[in-house]
């Protein structure tokens, strides 16, 4: 079936689910394309080896490769640099589930903060309050748990969070006891995740498994589970699984009319729309702009600026373990559940730009604990390596910083010269290090959460020797197709539109203009929800026929 | 999870996907220095043997050059050590240990590592952690559902402790 329809959407994830389903509510036709499988909770299940040590819900680097380099000086390899949820729902099926509003400063740290060398920091084109409602949107459609005002650093909100938060783990009841005992704000962490049941849906169970799973309860408030299947029943939305885009086209007139995919099968095929969403996430998105490029977009598609690709912001952050006299059985309940935003804000005084939060959580499961977990000094093999991995597995636990990561605009990610994946398309080449500023926060946030630790009694704390210098791969895909007001100086508008195309709109985590402190999935959540709003409206007017 | 009677059975005829059995003994004999059986089951009661021919007959197919190589490496070490040896298993005790020194800092004994340690805490249904004894050990229990409180301190909290 390959009739026109009103909306094409590139991309089922996080992003491309909300705005299928707001399209489709509104009375439009969609057809959404996504590279991965068509996935249920069926298909899942608790084996780590399938999740963890090989890509079961992420891009495969055997089928898609990526190539790295520190700098454009060094030739890029083959690693994976970069991972991304690959299948219907996208990363929101195997994220964590953290829910961050961003804070009212992530709009304007240019203005609070000032410039910084060997940076493109820039205040965004809204403000917290344009977001706001969309924010409170995305909660209630979705399903977040959480206690609205118990971060006293979050903007207003114009409504609670529609469920309550989920208990607190023994990481959680240490943190809090340990964080009040500092002076600090510990919250209750705003998850995606049922703490009761809701539209349908039963509440989590505490199985444990969140991060890199699916849920096999639903319970994990998937775009896959809440608003797709609302896009679906309207009769007027197709997802189909396995297509993945090469090029999207466009007309004389600069505008463009559909895009052309590989198929299950791969066959070629070109899909006909009035208007197109490209919500591929941060690498995928840029990757297909350049690949789509034309005589009248000679460098790529939307790219009149020359930044599709440019100021990729990473996925910083910091873990710090901690070893207790009495089990935590951290292997129980979802990740998170506390956490605080007291280091965030970035302060001149420190004298470097950038924050953080800090969360208690257990990030591991019993192989990657005791391949990756363990004190750097614990010996590799033998006894003691056994002794060490079996006592500690279930008195242990983490603080993980969640940092700022700055925009540079020689960070970036372009099409490989040479490699190509096995459809025969480049391979995204991610150019990408490291601003002093961010290591700066994340080495002063060691200190922070070394500090907590100790005071909630842990007997022994320790850090993996690789954290700072090498957080690969990222997760968190941010800042290639920045949003501004001005078409020289950003890709898309206000409102995730894309300046040089009337009718393209790319919204995912491209759209950022600075990373905050991670978490981004809200943030991207709220702007699919607004661009979608803007959309509706725009093509009833008619402006995008 | 696991169907236990086909592993068993396939396990019992000594039957391998990939590995010889030559190969496999001398492969679980490093695999044992790795995780011994000190303090109750290590990676031989586990079965991390079938786990790792398991893993080289399917998601890690592409290793088993890897593994070729690398314990024509090891054999070699041990022939340089110990000339009058005849295998590893073979080796005394010290010997062995000597060995694993020799060798530890070498890729093969990175991926032999990983593979051990998927051998004994992953899923059974791989051939390994037979009998769940990697779990048992590190005090994991793979449920579907668990109710608070799920450990010492939120339990304590829950009693109104401080």
């Amino acid at each position: 079936m390959t009739e026109p329809v009103d909306f094409l959407v590139i991309g089922a994830g996080a992003a491309g689910g909300v705005v299928a389903k707001e399209l489709a509510v509104a009375g439009f036709s969609v057809v959404v394309l996504e590279q991965g499988p068509y996935l249920r909770e069926k298909d899942y299940s608790h084996d780590e080896i399938k999740y963890a040590f090989q890509p079961g819900l992420t891009n495969d680097p055997k089928v898609q490769p990526v190539t790295y380099r520190k700098s454009d000086a060094e030739p890029a390899r083959r690693v994976k640099a970069i991972e991304y949820g690959r299948q219907v729902g996208g990363g929101s099926v195997h994220f964590t589930a953290n829910y961050w509003r961003f804070h009212e400063s992530d709009f304007r740290e240019r203005s609070l903060f000032g410039a910084v060398h060997g940076a493109d920091l820039q205040d965004w084109p809204i403000t917290y309050a344009d977001l706001e409602p969309y924010y409170t949107k995305a909660e209630y459609d979705l399903g977040i748990s959480g206690l609205a005002g118990a971060n006293p650093f979050e903007g207003p909100r114009s409504k609670p969070y529609p469920l309550p938060p989920m208990p607190a783990k023994s990481s959680g009841v240490l943190f809090e006891r340990a964080a009040k005992k500092l002076g600090l704000h510990p919250f209750p962490a705003p998850v995606a995740i049922l703490s009761q049941p809701y539209r349908g849906r039963g509440a989590c169970v505490n199985c444990g498994f969140c991060e890199s799973f699916g849920c096999e309860m639903r319970a994990k408030s998937s775009t896959l589970v809440s608003v797709i299947p609302v896009a679906e029943k309207t009769g007027r939305c197709e997802v189909r699984s396995g297509c993945y885009v090469r090029k999207i086209e466009t007309n004389d007139a600069g505008r463009v009319t559909g895009a052309v995919y590989f198929d299950a099968a791969r066959r070629e095929v070109f899909q006909r729309a009035k208007a197109v969403f490209v919500c591929a996430n941060g690498v995928e998105t840029p990757k297909l702009l350049l690949l789509s490029k034309s005589k009248r977009f000679s460098a790529g598609l939307a790219n009149s600026s020359g930044l599709v690709g440019t100021h990729l912001m990473w996925d910083n952050g910091v873990e710090v373990q901690g070893l207790f006299e009495h089990p935590l059985n951290e292997y129980k309940g979802i990740q998170a559940t506390r956490l605080i935003h007291d280091y965030y804000r970035s302060d001149q005084r420190r004298g470097f730009y950038g924050g953080g939060g800090i969360d208690a959580r257990f990030d591991y499961y019993p192989i990657s604990f005791a391949l990756h977990g363990l004190p750097p000094d614990t010996p590799r093999w033998g006894s003691e390596f056994k002794r060490t991995f079996a006592t500690y597995f279930t008195h242990s636990m983490s603080l993980l910083s969640h940092t700022s990561s700055l925009a540079v605009m020689s960070n970036t990610v372009t099409l490989d010269p040479e490699v190509k994946d096995a459809w025969g398309l480049p391979a995204p080449r991610v150019t990408y290090d490291y601003h002093p500023d961010d290591r700066a926060t994340m080495k002063w946030l060691i200190a922070r959460q070394i500090e907590i630790l100790e005071t909630a009694g842990a007997r022994k704390t320790w850090v993996q020797p690789y954290a700072v210098a090498d957080n690969m791969p990222s997760r968190h895909l941010m800042g290639t197709c920045r949003m501004g007001n001005d078409p020289a100086a950003s890709v898309v508008d206000a409102h995730s539109r894309a300046h040089d195309v009337p009718n393209l709109f790319l919204v995912d985590g491209s759209n950022f203009v600075t990373a905050a402190r991670q978490q981004p999935t809200a943030t991207i959540q709220a702007l699919a929800y607004r661009a979608a709003d803007f959309a509706i409206h725009a093509a009833k007017r008619g402006e995008l026929a | 999870m696991a169907a236990w009677p086909e592993i068993m059975a396939a396990q019992a005829g000594g039957h391998f996907e990939t590995l010889d059995a030559e190969t496999a003994a001398e492969v679980e004999a490093l695999a044992a220095l790795i995780i011994p059986s000190t303090d109750g089951p290590g990676a031989r009661e586990a079965g991390v043997i079938y786990c790792i021919d398991r893993a080289l007959a399917t998601f890690a197919s592409d290793e088993r050059e890897a593994y070729r190589n690398g314990m024509a490496q090891v054999q070699a070490k041990r022939t340089e050590l110990f000339p009058a040896s005849i295998s590893i298993r073979a080796l005394s005790a010290e010997q062995q240990m000597a060995l694993m020194k020799a060798i530890e800092t070498s890729d093969f004994f990175e991926l032999l590592r990983t593979h051990t340690v998927l051998g004994f805490l992953g899923n059974p249904s791989y051939g390994g952690n037979r009998e769940k004894v990697g779990w048992r050990q590190i005090g994991f229990e793979d449920r579907m559902m668990w109710e608070p409180p799920f450990g010492y301190y939120d339990a304590e909290a829950a009693k109104g402790g401080k």
